[in-house]
């Protein structure tokens, strides 16, 4: 089973910019295939709803459980691999 | 009355009434409206509460939408929380008038932070929320949750000061709960007052002699007036209440009419009866007469067809009406009669601020003429700190501003001293008192009553000594040749002294 993201930013501020571009990174290198999608709150507020998101940019794994949450720019990204319970391929 | 304030009324930032019964006299009006006010408390002092009913108010009394923005509880908790005020929050939420978002920590849900990150997600979601119930009203509960998630308190100071700022441009008037660890320390925790400083109200849940006592201060309004100090709030079936004792004006309208004390002796000596208007209380130990002069004088109110009123702190309901029919006075007929209401209960049932406010409801509610309390002394035994005198200066101003005149029995401490504490509370209050005392004279004990006070009417000096027996009080002549009376220590004058005395002012 792969992994399922979701990212949540509000707009094109520098956060999270830097967010999108590190998540890229990180997940070029995942084991699995991965399911991400990206959340504007400032256009759809309401789906921030759900995860009672309070800060951006904050990234939610949603599958394989448990769900975790980063929040951050995910500027380090053994930190967000470890906070996420994710695999990358060179550690296989 | 804009002395009382800390501004002149013409510079005051508009408020905003809560509807929050009594507080927007203590506050002036209202909160400064389009501001954020901080809500400091210890755990348990009510500030979710405070929060709901502000925006519960907000809804039903003015019908202007609210958010909530819970960062503790979740939405469904504090649903179940306010049920028993009888306040449904879910219909609110499904009539679009109420909004939740809803940040609480998710239970085993592990967060962690990577990088830089701020709270504009938080920001977009109060902004989505107060648009589609069309707000001017919200609260978050509370700050110090969102500390405990994030380890850079700094960081999170100024994401929220962003935050605060975001809904002051929003034009909404909101309440932000904030956790303290002292009753009388630092005003939050985290140093929340650093961001939301303009205005503070603190709530305060004290343990004394074993009660707990519940006040609401509010510390500053910047730009904006209110009360100052601590004011005791209670929570009753309708949320919270408070009490807003000296914000009272004493505007009360005075009376020229008189009433009868039930006896023609005491209305003359009292230089023709009690003022309608008026507090009188009667001071006098155990057994001198005090609850023969209250059922005088609420027979004389139900014999003219007026509606009298009597709290019974000391006897029962049985005993009141024994010892009326032991005078021949029959407080039955009219008990039947609807003009009589006899209310016994041992102050000990509930606290002096819950006392106050189910006797407010049934003097609203009967509209009596007379009032009597017997005695005002078995509330004090039940105070602690400041809450008697609060409670004395809320009774009397509330009868005094239904124009109704209040009979109050105290007990001094000591069989024979002139004051006791209650008295020293209250002699200020009242406006007329009676004194009643033992006369030890010539191995007797004999009885003495005098009028000390009437505020606005002549009235007799003289300590005239009285007997009572089954048809009631009796006044008789005036003490002769003795002194110290009221000291109590009385000393017999013998003729040849007193002869001497009153020869000496004798031209």
């Amino acid at each position: 089973m792969g992994y399922i993201l979701k990212l949540y930013i509000t707009g094109q501020t520098v956060n999270s910019v830097r967010a999108m571009e590190n998540l890229k990174e990180i997940c070029s290198g995942l084991a699995k295939d991965y399911e991400l999608r990206i959340i504007d709150i400032l256009k759809d507020p309401q789906l921030a709803e759900d995860d009672k998101i309070i800060a951006t940019p904050t990234l939610v794994k949603e599958l394989p459980p448990p769900l975790r949450k980063i929040i951050g720019d995910l500027s380090n990204t053994e930190k967000v691999l470890l906070g996420l319970d994710l695999v990358h391929k060179k550690e296989k | 009355m804009s002395e009382l304030y800390d501004v002149n009324v013409g510079e005051q930032l508009p408020k905003l009434a809560t509807g929050i019964l009594g507080f927007d006299d203590i506050a002036a009006g209202g909160l400064p409206q389009g501001r954020a006010t901080l809500l400091t408390g210890s755990s348990g002092s009510c500030k979710t509460l405070f929060s709901v009913q502000f925006l519960y108010e907000s809804i039903t009394l003015f019908d202007e939408g609210a958010v909530f923005i819970t960062l503790e509880e979740t939405p469904a908790e504090i649903m179940k929380n306010v049920k028993s005020f009888g306040w449904d929050l879910r219909k609110l939420v499904d009539s679009n008038k109420l909004a939740f978002v809803d940040a609480s920590p998710e239970p085993g849900e592990s967060t962690s932070v990577v990088g830089e990150y701020d709270f504009s997600a938080l920001l977009a979601r109060i902004e989505h929320a107060a648009k589609r119930v069309n707000a001017t009203r919200v609260a978050i509960d509370s700050l110090s949750a969102i500390f405990s998630q994030f380890s850079d308190s700094r960081h999170v100071r100024s994401e929220l000061f962003r935050v605060t700022a975001g809904l002051k441009k929003m034009g909404l008037t909101s309440i932000i709960t904030a956790e303290r660890s002292d009753e009388y320390g630092d005003i939050s925790r985290y140093g929340v007052e650093e961001f939301v400083s303009d205005n503070v109200i603190v709530l305060r849940n004290v343990a004394e002699a074993e009660r707990r006592r519940r006040t609401v201060e509010v510390l500053k309004f910047r730009g904006a007036g209110h009360q100052k100090g601590e004011y005791p709030f209670t929570l009753t079936g309708n949320g919270i209440e408070v009490l807003p004792l000296s914000a009272l004006e004493l505007t009360m309208p005075s009376s020229e009419v008189r009433l009868s004390a039930g006896n023609p002796d005491l209305d003359r000596m009292c230089g023709g009866g009690f003022f309608r208007d008026s507090i009188i209380m009667a001071s006098g130990a155990t057994g001198t007469g005090k609850t023969l002069l209250v059922t005088t004088y609420l027979n004389d109110g139900c014999m003219k067809g007026e509606r009298t009123l009597v709290y019974a702190f000391e006897e029962s309901r049985d005993q009141l009406l024994r010892n009326a029919r032991g005078w021949g006075m029959d407080f039955s007929r009219w008990e039947k009669e609807g003009l009589l209401k006899i209310v016994c209960a041992y102050p000990e049932i509930r606290s002096l601020p819950d006392h106050l406010l189910s006797m407010k409801a049934e003097i609203e509610e009967f509209k009596p003429n007379r009032i009597a309390i017997d005695s005002l002394s078995a509330m004090e035994r039940v105070s602690v700190g400041k809450s008697f005198s609060e409670f004395v200066i809320g009774i009397t101003s509330f009868i005094k501003h239904k124009e109704t005149a209040g009979l109050f029995t105290v007990v001094p401490s000591s069989m024979h001293s002139v004051t006791s504490v209650s008295e020293s509370h209250i002699s200020s209050l009242t406006d007329s008192i009676i004194l009643l005392r033992y006369v030890e004279l010539m191995g007797q004990m004999r009885r003495g009553l005098t009028v000390l006070k009437m505020r606005g009417s002549a009235h007799e000096k003289e300590i005239r000594e009285f007997t009572i027996n089954d048809k009631g009080m009796h006044i008789g002549d005036q003490f002769h040749n003795v002194g110290g009376i009221l000291t109590g220590a009385p000393m017999h004058i013998i003729s040849g002294e007193s002869d001497k005395l009153s020869g000496m002012f004798q031209k």
